[in-house]
């Protein structure tokens, strides 16, 4: 990691959304930092929280009446506590953000250049002649060719990943610090998803911002992450370098996430491991580890005691929340990563006792 | 876009021949009173009728009844003439026209722009006293029929009658070119009293709808890059008007209907009033003739609002 200092650091963020079946904990106290001009990937199934952390960090939660607490530090200031009016100038100026479908975040009724101009006039004083010419620059940037014509054309008159593009173009229209990327090639084909995330790589090396990239997608932060949290019900459950966390995971939830996506690799008769069950409510969420219903590691106290994200020992970058003794941990993933089932796992490392 | 208005037009001109067959048989089979008796004074000989029936055309088929009149309308444009008065059914129409476009095509006007702003008002202030008592008077304005809410209006403001005396009774229209500010003073009640109704219906379609946009996902892109709420709401509102605009086409219908009520209860010479006379008086040719405008008038509005919806929506135009 980089010891500058960080860009973003978002503190014990909690959000709690009020509903008629009772309060929605969709963030429940995380932290994590962004540095300039790295990347940072936060992973997680629907319904982790990883998009509610984002939107909150731009106060694109508080009209849905959110309670927030906590701290979302950027460049010294504390988000959360600026104006509405303070906030606003940061948004789409200092922190930008793009969206998972590109189709339905764009106005389906104006021209693609009127919601580029419109996007650097909000920050900008400039003339609406020079604010065109900036939305026909960045649709070159972004790579769409011929910019000056399709300027004037309508969102459903582009392609999906060009849509995407439109998106990417609209948020960089003020070159920010920090990039939100929300599940941005989700709703694409696999081959523009490639194209899409080597465009902002590229962009990232020449505009020199940071990046936090929200996906459910191991492939994708596994392609762009310097850094990777995992998320699994409101919480971070382990974070690390990219490097490190494929190499060697400490959670099981993590385990899970990589056993279940297919790898060429793999011999075609390693069967994919499904991890077992359904993300947790966020109203009632498990006692204890949020994961342990769902784990097959669970130690009978694991739902009474809810562990805290505390560093790997020997490897102080790497932070996990799991009640799981580190030897063992490291010998299930052992047995997990020579094509061993969760079942077979546990038996040859036997019955793991929690550190006391 | 040429073709498509030319071939909207001609399925008007086949709506329009539908529509006067419907209204010749309608006016045959239900029991209006026949023309002939009518005019033949207190206890008519049976020759009197026949002879009446002779001279209007009533004694020949109905079906040959029908195609003088088309050639009448189409060779000629010509309506016919009033069975009472002799009147040129054109020429009655052209001089009461103005008195019932000034009516309607105003109460339009307050009916779209008081029903959007009420209703964006509504969706931007969800469930508090504001949108409550909008969407309350909405509902009660709904519910009235305008004649009765024509009256309690004369009753409450009207200088003759009314208890504050503030704005001109029944029967004070005068036409714009002869006096423009008496022309609006007389219509303010008129206007507002056909109005209602259909304000009200689109104060809550428009906060609906609004509702709906402002929970999208590019409103959520406007308010990310930074724009400025009056802005966000502007893109909502661009889109939630649609779907309503589609509806102005129908509406027409129903403000044409309210017209005869109004202008009767404001005592406005207009259309309606004289096609509320002639229905009750078997009147046959006026009726047929502001049938016929009446129509006419609903199918042009709704050939425009059509052109109109594919300007608003650019995926529409395209497709």
């Amino acid at each position: 990691m980089s010891a500058a200092e960080p860009l973003l650091r978002v503190e014990d963020l909690r959000v709690e959304f009020p509903s008629e079946d009772g309060v929605v904990h969709a963030v429940d106290g995380i932290t994590y930092q962004v540095f300039p001009g790295r990347t940072l990937g936060i992973v997680g199934e629907s319904g982790s929280g990883k998009t509610v952390s984002s939107l909150t960090a731009l106060g694109l939660t508080r009209r849905q009446g959110a309670l927030i607490s906590g701290r979302i530090l950027f460049d010294g200031q504390d988000l959360l506590t600026l104006s509405e009016e303070k906030m606003r100038a940061i948004r789409g100026n200092d922190i930008a953000m793009i969206f998972q479908d590109p189709l339905s975040s764009l106005h389906p009724l104006y021209k693609v250049g009127r919601q580029l101009t419109e996007a650097v006039r909000a920050h900008r004083d400039v003339s609406k002649a020079a604010a065109r010419a900036r939305a026909v620059e960045l649709l070159g940037l972004v790579g769409i060719p011929d910019s000056v014509r399709r300027v004037d054309q309508y969102p459903h008159e582009f392609s999906g990943g060009m849509r995407q593009r439109v998106m990417i173009a609209m948020a960089l229209a003020n070159e920010p610090k920090l990039l939100f990327a929300d599940e941005p090639t989700t709703a694409l084909d696999v081959t523009v998803q490639a194209q899409i995330l080597a465009l902002m790589e590229r962009l990232q090396r020449e505009l020199g911002m940071a990046i936090v990239i929200i996906t459910h997608d191991l492939g994708v932060v596994a392609e762009m992450a310097d850094d990777i949290a995992v998320m699994y019900a409101g919480r971070i459950v382990e974070t690390a370098s990219a490097v490190r966390l494929f190499a060697a995971p400490e959670h099981p939830y993590t385990w899970g996430l990589l056993k279940s996506i297919p790898r060429l690799d793999a011999p075609r008769d390693e069967d994919l491991v499904p991890i077992p069950g359904t993300p947790p409510s966020l109203i009632n969420p498990p006692s204890g580890c949020h994961f342990h219903p769902r784990c097959p590691y669970s130690q009978p106290d694991h739902e009474r005691i809810d562990p805290a994200l505390e560093p790997v020992p020997e490897e102080p970058q790497h932070h996990v929340a799991c009640l799981l003794e580190s030897g063992v941990r490291r010998s299930l993933w052992a047995q997990l990563r020579e094509g061993n089932t969760p079942e077979q796992a546990l038996a040859a490392v036997g019955p793991a006792e929690p550190a006391a | 876009m040429l073709r498509y208005i030319i071939r909207r037009l001609l399925i008007g001109v086949l709506i329009l021949v539908i529509v006067c067959a419907l209204t010749f048989v309608f006016f045959r089979v239900l029991p209006t009173g026949n023309p002939a008796l009518l005019r033949a004074g207190r206890d008519p000989q049976p020759k009197l009728i026949k002879e009446i029936e002779g001279v209007l055309g009533l004694n020949k088929p109905l079906i040959v009844q029908f195609w003088d009149y088309m050639k009448q309308f189409f060779l000629h444009l010509n309506l016919g003439y009033s069975y009472y008065s002799q009147e040129s059914v054109k020429a009655l129409i052209t001089e009461r026209l103005p008195a019932t476009l000034s009516l309607t095509v105003g109460a339009a006007v307050l009916w779209v722009l008081g029903g959007l702003s009420v209703g964006i008002i509504s969706a931007l202030r969800r469930h508090t006293i504001v949108d409550r008592l909008s969407m309350g008077s909405a509902l009660l304005l709904l519910s009235v029929p305008e004649f009765w809410l024509g009256f309690v209006f004369l009753l409450l403001f009207a200088n003759d009658i009314g208890k504050l005396k503030i704005l001109p009774g029944a029967g004070s229209y005068v036409g714009l070119t002869y006096d423009p500010w008496k022309w609006f003073t007389s219509l303010i009640m008129p206007w507002i009293v056909l109005a209602s109704g259909g304000a009200a219906v689109y104060a809550r379609l428009m906060r609906s709808s609004l509702s709906e946009t402002m929970r999208e996902d590019y409103i959520r892109t406007a308010r990310a890059k930074g724009l400025r709420e009056r802005l966000v709401v502007r893109q909502g509102v661009r889109s939630a008007v649609n779907p309503i605009v589609t509806l102005l086409g129908l509406e027409i219908g129903v403000l044409l209907g309210g017209a005869i009520l109004v202008e009767t209860v404001f005592n406005i010479p207009g259309i309606g009033v004289e096609n509320f006379k002639a229905i009750q008086s078997s009147d046959f040719p006026v009726v047929q003739g502001t049938v016929l405008l009446a129509s006419a008038f609903i199918i042009v509005a709704n050939i425009v609002v059509d052109i109109a919806y594919a300007y608003l929506d650019p995926r529409v135009r395209y497709s």
